[in-house]
Formats: structure tokens, C-alpha cells, sequence
């Protein structure tokens, strides 16, 4: 009950943030944030509860950004409401394009996974410098402008579709973790050939959440791309987005659900702050490696496992000493009157 | 036929034959041992007929259907449970979860159902209350004890309900009050119909738990019998004090 009014509260607080903090510098942020949010959580619907760490998620991204852009000039889209309409058509299309990805990719484990996932990505850069005909190279692709909103409303629309994703994404990493398939996935990564042996299907499991994952990656690509207006290959292929959501996740905690959303919330805003304030010189990575080497020494598990160790350890040491003076009050409850 | 037939089944490893056309056949209803000494192949058997190894020659039959070379997880199906020598649950699952991971159900119904559902988990905390572990089922199973953890692992083999278990050391590393509720609870479910092949070095649990006795030797059954006959067969006594 007071976990609901909680969620409830807090859903009420990101709903209200941008009309309470309607600077455009601070909105921009926060959908960034919230296209974070949603990345990290759809990676960690697939890295998170498999364990398969995979670090070519961009891929997925950039081709949610080249569908939508390619399909608002052909179909000659204005700008408005109606490309976001499209961002699930580009995520469904990044989705398919994981199909034959996951198939090939998850034939391997753990490490050589990790490095074809790389390897991937690697592919699908050049692909979008190379082939002009479709991408236009390096010149990159314009998306339709939206006219008419002006000042502190243009960011609005873009804040409600990335908070819906958010949502939407959480729900469906809220009913894999309850659902039966989900509890498969957790099997498979403590012990995937043991769960195998148990009748769980290791192979269309691992495949079902790799595709999940790149749907929701390829939707935040496509929500990036009409927000920027416009794209490049180094931009929409970024390996840095890969490393970005795979450290938000390991920050947050792996396989948590709010621990993904929380590595967002935490290194997001910190980057982009980091970068308006030290732009000129990069010493905002000095920090930004600073401050990962100190997780990793501090919270390796990531914030939220280990703050839920703690407060079962505090639960524990309450009980205890709660019981303790219980029995102390037995002892005085004997003493003759 | 019997329950389990294993019909000149060989493996072997390099130069080493694990399993040497061993034949073995457990009777529907028994609990039947399995002894030898170490790297007579007791392992690789149970490998071999639960598809965890494929084997080189031979054929394997469970309930009259052909089982030589199948997927671990089609035996599970079948009906054929094993536990692991060195016990393979499931360490950052709670206890329960680990139970309710051998609870599969077939295609969408397994994304679309919730884990926890209702007859399900009343079977989970059964099976649970009958090893002894309901106390600590919130816990992440690599908290157990390793006698703990071998019966999480017996008790999520049974949630599926199998028809046969193998057990692979069940006893080892337990202490003896609780192998002597582990043999209770294997009979137990011997009188409720389940058939076990039981793999174990301890003598005393095997002599008192277990008829008939094989016995393995360099990759083959060298004998069978009543407890009673092995412990007089000088064939068994050769194999484990040399000659």
C-alpha cells in the first residue's frame, strides 16, 4: 500500500516536473534523462535478467533513428504530433532487425557475446557512413521541424512521449520480472544449462528479451533523432551510447527494476551538467571517471541491491534488539508486586 | 522391459573409456544403488541417460522410449529428475523461485502467467515444508548450507513430479541427521510410486536405503544384487581394495 502511494506520488512529481521547471535548458535535460531512463531499462530487460552483457545496443538505436528520419521524408511528414506517432514503427523496425542479430549473437556466451555485440555495432556504423544512397552518408538527415511550438512549450511534447516510454517500458520489465518467462530468464543467468536441463527454453527466452530490448532502444533512437531535427552516423551510432546505458545499468543495479531509471536519474544530469560547465577543456571526463571508479570500489552490485542489503541487514538488527528488549520486559512483568 | 535400460552404452573421454558397453536396468518401483569406485563412470552414466553427454554407442530406453542422445531438457520432460553431484541450484533466486523454475509451462502461456500462481505455489511450500527449508524461503539460495542446497535441489526436482529420480551423491557433505531424513523422504516417495537409481559412496546409507545394488568398474556393471550379496562378492571387494 504505501509502495503504491509512493509510485503514485512519484509518477505525479515527473508528470508535474516540467510545468513546475519549465526552463528549456532544465526540460532538455530531463528528457534526456528519461530517454536514459527508458534505454537503460529495456537493456536491462535483456543484460539484466540474462546476464548476457551486451554492448551493441546502439545499433538498435541508430536504426531507430535512420527509420524514423527516412520515413518522415518519404512520406513527406510535417512536423507536429504526427512523427511521434512513428517512433513505434521505427521500434518495431529496429525489433525485426534483432531477429537474425540475436540469432547469430546468442549461438555464443558470455564473452564472445559481449565482443559480437560489439562487433555489430561496428558493422552498422560504416553501413550508415557507406551506403549515401539510403543515408546520405556524413551529411546526415534532417527531420521535419515542429512549427509553432514556441519557447518553453517546444520541450513539452517531447517530455510526455519520453515519460510515457518510461512507463511503458517499466511495465513490460515489471511483467517479465513476475511472469514465469522472466523467472526463466533469471534461471539462465545463474545457471543456463542447469535451467536448460529443466525444461526452460533457454534459446527462444534469450532471443524473445534480446528483441524486447532492442524494440524499446530503437524507440528511444527515434524520439532522440525528432528531438535533435537532425542526424549523423557518428551521432545515431554512437559507442558511446553503449557504454552510457550499460554503466547507468551496473550503477543502478543489474536486474532491479528501479535500478536502471536510478542510474539514469544519477549520470545523465551529471554528464550534461558536466559538459555545459567544462566543455572546453573535457575535464568533465576526469570526473565522470572519477566517479565511476568510486562506485565500482564502493558499490560494485550498483545502488539499489546494496542499499536493499543494508536494509535488510537494519531490519534484521531492529527485530533483534526489539525482541531483546521484549524479553526484559517479560523479566520486569515477573518481579512481585 | 524395465523402467530404465541402458543397452551397451559406450563413452569415452581421449584415451579413457568412461563408460565401456555398460548395461544397466532399474525396475520400475525400486530404489536401486549405484556404487564403484571413483572414476568407475557412475557420473558419466547419469550424464549420459539424462543428455548432458551424448554417447558414442548404445541404446537408452525410459518408459519404453527411446532416450540415447536426447536434449536434458526432453528427458526432464519425460519424466527422468536428477540432482547434480556438486549441486547446481539457482544462487541469487530466492528459495522459492528456485522452486518455481522447474514449474515450466510450454509456449505463451509462460510469458502471459505469473510465477507465483496459486497451485503452484501451494506445491512449492509443500515441497518445500517436506525437506525442512520453509523458514528460509525468502532467502537467496546461496545463503544455504550445502546440505541445505542438495535438498533445495531434490525438492525442485520434485515439483515437476518425475516418475524417476538419479541421484548423484545425495548424502555427500551431509551431515548424518540429515541424511537420515533425506532416506525418509527418498522412501517416502519410493511408497508414492517414484523409482530412484542412486549414486553414493556413503555404505551405510546405500546398504540400508538401496535394493538392488549395481556396482561399476572401469565403465562396466561388474555385479548385482541384494545388499546382503554385494557385500559378499568378492568380484566388489577386488574392484575397491585392488587385488
Amino acid at each position: 500500500m504505501v509502495k503504491k502511494i509512493g509510485l503514485v506520488v512519484l509518477l505525479i512529481a515527473f508528470i508535474a516536473f516540467p510545468q513546475v521547471f519549465s526552463n528549456p535548458a532544465v526540460t532538455t535535460i530531463a528528457i534526456f534523462t528519461l530517454m536514459y531512463a527508458t534505454a537503460t531499462t529495456a537493456w536491462n530487460i535483456f543484460s539484466g535478467y540474462t546476464g548476457y552483457i551486451a554492448l551493441g545496443h546502439a545499433a538498435f538505436f541508430g536504426i531507430g533513428s535512420y527509420a524514423i528520419a527516412l520515413m518522415c521524408l518519404n512520406w513527406h511528414i510535417p512536423g507536429g504530433y504526427i512523427p511521434f506517432l512513428l517512433v513505434p514503427v521505427a521500434g518495431l523496425i529496429a525489433a525485426a532487425f534483432a531477429v537474425p542479430v540475436g540469432w547469430i549473437s546468442l549461438r555464443t556466451r558470455k564473452h564472445t557475446f559481449v565482443v559480437i555485440t560489439i562487433a555489430i555495432f561496428f558493422i552498422m556504423q560504416p553501413m550508415a557512413f557507406n551506403l549515401r544512397s539510403i543515408t546520405n552518408g556524413s551529411t546526415g538527415l534532417s527531420l521535419p521541424i515542429p512549427t509553432g511550438w514556441g519557447g518553453t512549450y517546444f520541450n513539452f511534447p517531447f517530455y510526455y512521449v519520453a515519460l510515457a516510454m518510461l512507463v511503458f517500458a517499466l511495465g513490460v520489465s515489471w511483467w517479465i520480472r513476475n511472469s514465469k518467462y522472466g523467472l526463466g530468464l533469471l534461471a539462465i543467468r545463474d545457471d543456463e544449462d542447469r535451467a536448460l536441463g529443466l525444461g526452460v527454453k533457454t534459446g527462444s527466452s534469450k532471443l524473445i528479451a534480446f528483441v524486447i530490448s532492442a524494440f524499446f532502444v530503437g524507440m528511444v533512437g527515434a524520439l532522440h533523432a525528432y528531438f535533435q531535427e537532425s542526424i549523423y552516423p557518428a551521432f545515431a551510432f554512437d559507442p558511446l551510447f553503449d557504454i552510457a546505458i550499460a554503466l547507468m545499468g551496473f550503477l543502478g543495479g543489474m536486474g532491479t527494476l528501479s535500478g536502471p531509471i536510478l542510474g539514469a536519474i544519477i549520470l545523465e544530469p551529471t554528464q550534461r551538467y558536466f559538459t555545459m560547465q567544462f566543455s572546453a577543456n573535457g575535464y568533465y571526463l576526469i570526473i565522470y571517471g572519477a566517479l565511476f571508479l568510486a562506485i565500482i570500489l564502493l558499490l560494485p552490485e550498483g545502488v539499489v541491491p546494496t542499499a536493499n542489503k543494508y536494509w535488510l541487514k537494519w531490519k534484521a538488527f531492529r527485530e533483534r534488539t526489539k525482541n531483546v528488549s521484549n524479553e526484559s520486559d517479560d523479566g520486569k512483568g515477573k518481579v512481585r508486586p | 522391459m524395465s523402467f530404465l535400460e541402458v543397452n551397451n552404452v559406450s563413452k569415452s573421454f581421449g584415451g579413457i573409456h568412461a563408460l565401456d558397453t555398460c548395461s544397466i536396468s532399474v525396475q520400475r518401483g525400486t530404489v536401486t544403488g549405484l556404487i564403484g569406485p571413483n572414476g568407475s563412470g557412475k557420473t558419466t552414466l547419469f550424464n549420459v541417460i539424462t543428455g548432458y553427454d551424448q554417447a558414442e554407442k548404445g541404446e537408452i530406453f525410459f518408459d519404453g522410449k527411446a532416450l540415447i542422445n536426447s536434449k536434458p531438457d526432453h528427458v526432464f520432460r519425460l519424466g527422468l529428475g536428477r540432482t547434480f553431484q556438486l549441486t547446481r541450484i539457482f544462487p541469487r533466486l530466492t528459495v522459492l523461485e528456485n522452486m518455481h523454475v522447474a514449474a515450466q509451462r510450454v509456449g505463451t502461456r509462460a510469458l502471459l502467467s505469473r510465477w507465483s500462481s496459486s497451485h503452484e505455489q501451494r506445491r512449492a511450500l509443500e515441497l518445500l515444508d517436506f525437506v525442512g527449508l520453509t523458514p528460509l524461503k525468502d532467502l537467496p539460495a546461496a545463503n544455504l548450507s550445502y546440505g541445505q542446497k542438495k535438498l533445495l535441489e531434490f525438492a525442485y526436482i520434485l515439483i515437476a513430479d518425475p516418475s524417476m529420480i538419479l541421484l548423484d551423491e545425495p548424502a555427500g557433505g551431509v551431515n548424518p541427521t540429515m541424511i537420515n531424513q533425506l532416506a525418509e523422504r527418498i522412501r517416502t516417495l519410493n511408497r508414492q510410486g517414484v523409482t530412484f537409481l542412486v549414486v553414493e559412496h556413503n555404505m551405510e546409507f546405500v546398504m540400508s536405503l538401496c535394493n538392488p545394488i549395481m556396482v561399476m568398474h572401469h565403465g562396466a556393471r561388474i555385479a548385482e544384487g541384494t545388499p546382503q550379496e554385494i557385500r559378499k562378492n568378492p568380484t566388489v571387494l577386488e574392484a575397491y581394495l585392488g587385488e
